[in-house]
């Protein structure tokens, strides 16, 4: 029996990086999901698109050494790379609004058993930040949620309902945790992977609505 | 008479935004593409209850001093200030730390509207090409739906968004002409290109001025015909002092630190 952890971040969006295929075009939110970008799989072609304006960027750059006119949706310097292009923010958002872009990766706050998706606003907060978060959700072939399986006490935020404020109904696609990878299918909530040391049941524990549990359910690959 | 829209000073370039106008700002929230020195000027002359359309409403140095960042340009300076009277932005909070545009939200001191980032450029996009309404699917289902005119649409559902216009759009640029033809560089782009011809009157702040004639015709990104007024920044502000937090730099190498497994 191996002990049982959660992944941490840069875990979690090397996981999400996994969904990434050759030719791809990618967009990936403020924060954990930004991280996805340093783990594209050996020898598959991903471009990366961001909301700024930018098509075909590379990975982060260490602090200091970017340029500060060449940054990611949370504004953090990335490398340029041949064949990248650079528009403006309409034509940005024509690409995702048009369905030209493949997958999104964000974060969340709720997700429901029908892949409804909360992530703008904490209703205690009363003041939302939608960004691009609506336009994403609504526009991408696939959407793909990474965040923490449980609130910071515990509670489950995959649920039946959302209790937060929509940022988009029926959106998600594939809800990737600390803990679990989880398919929204028509059929339900499709549990595929557990972090090394959890099992299927324990999972379920800490997700509200109830688990379809895959055939095939294995462990999160870690590398 | 030749045509030249190059005014000497940043003070003149926004002599004439009274109270009460409002003002579109390009930039995307940090402070490369940010028209950092028309907000200063703007701050200077002192100009109240004016509507800012934006992207954020934490510009620059307030949102990036609080993750180590030092910058010498001031971007933020009409929230501190507290020249606005209204804002229409995407990202009016900041999810990490309360901005001074929230200090004043919650003090009732300013009105806000948050609209998508697609939707925000979509509407300016149309004031700009005299478009008087669009039908999109962004929002449907969501509080941006609430009061709005809905069109079922080929079995599927849209809300009706309509045009944003302003009195003066504040943009920012790598490269202008006296014609007002401009070029930007890289991500800097964003609402700048989107804004220019959006408002009545548009005032681009460039790196640099250029001949007529050594931007490439094949290559311009806004032709001047958007354009109002260009002005300089001084080349002293290339000297930008940024500093990095122990934070930030401990998270780069937590990355690196897993890649390398």
């Amino acid at each position: 029996m191996q002990e049982k952890a959660t992944l941490d971040r840069q875990t979690i969006a090397l996981r999400v990086a996994k969904e990434f295929q050759d030719g791809d075009v990618v967009n990936l939110g403020i924060g954990l999901p930004g991280l996805a970008c340093n783990f594209v799989p050996a020898g598959r072609e991903v471009l990366f698109h961001a909301e700024i304006g930018v098509l075909g960027f590379g990975e982060m750059t260490a602090p200091g050494e970017g340029d500060f006119e060449l940054v990611n949706a949370g504004g953090q310097t990335v490398h340029e790379q041949p064949g990248m292009s650079c528009f403006d923010h309409a034509e940005a958002f024509v690409m995702i609004r048009g369905g030209h872009v493949d997958i999104s990766v964000m974060g969340a706050f709720q997700v429901s058993e029908k892949g409804d998706l909360a992530n703008y606003m904490v209703p205690a907060r009363e003041i939302g930040v939608i960004g691009g978060a609506m336009d994403l959700a609504s526009g991408t072939k696939k959407l793909i949620i990474a965040m923490n399986h449980t609130t910071k006490d515990g509670q489950p935020r995959i649920l039946k309902q959302l209790a937060y404020p929509v940022t988009a109904l029926n959106c998600v696609n594939l809800i990737v945790t600390d803990i679990a990878v989880i398919e929204v299918t028509d059929r339900g909530l499709v549990l595929k992977e557990v972090a090394p040391g959890w099992t299927p049941e324990e999972v379920q524990g800490l997700t509200e609505p109830k688990l379809i549990i895959d055939p095939d359910c294995h462990d999160i690959e870690l590398m | 008479m030749p045509i030249n829209k190059i005014v000497d000073s940043f003070d003149e370039a926004v002599a004439d935004i009274e109270d009460g106008a409002t003002i579109m700002i390009g930039g995307f929230g940090i402070v490369a593409g940010a028209p950092s020195l028309l907000l200063e000027a703007l701050g200077r002359k002192g100009s109240k209850d004016l509507t800012m359309v934006s992207n954020v409403t934490g510009f620059g140095k307030d949102v990036w001093s609080q993750l180590g960042f030092k910058f010498a340009e001031d971007p933020d300076i009409l929230v501190r200030n507290g020249q606005i009277k209204k804002a229409i932005a995407t990202a009016p909070v900041s999810t990490i730390y309360q901005n001074n545009f929230e200090r004043l939200l919650r003090a009732g001191k300013v009105e806000l509207e948050t609209v998508s980032q697609g939707t925000l450029a979509e509407r300016i996009r149309m004031a700009k090409a005299g478009i008087g309404g669009m039908y999109v699917s962004v929002g449907v289902g969501t509080v941006v739906e609430e009061g709005k005119e809905t069109k079922i649409i080929d079995g599927k559902k849209y809300i009706l968004e309509l045009p944003l216009k302003a009195d003066f759009a504040l943009i920012k640029a790598h490269k202008g002409d006296r014609w007002g033809n401009l070029v930007y560089r890289r991500t800097s782009r964003t609402f700048n290109a989107v804004m220019a011809g959006a408002a009545t009157v548009t005032i681009a702040e460039v790196e640099e001025i250029v001949e007529l004639g050594e931007l490439d015709a094949d290559a311009i990104h806004t032709p001047g015909i958007y354009v109002d007024r260009v002005v300089v920044r001084p080349q002293v502000i290339e000297a930008e002092e940024i500093e990095y937090s122990a934070e930030v730099k401990e998270s780069y190498q937590k990355y690196m630190d897993r890649k390398g497994n």
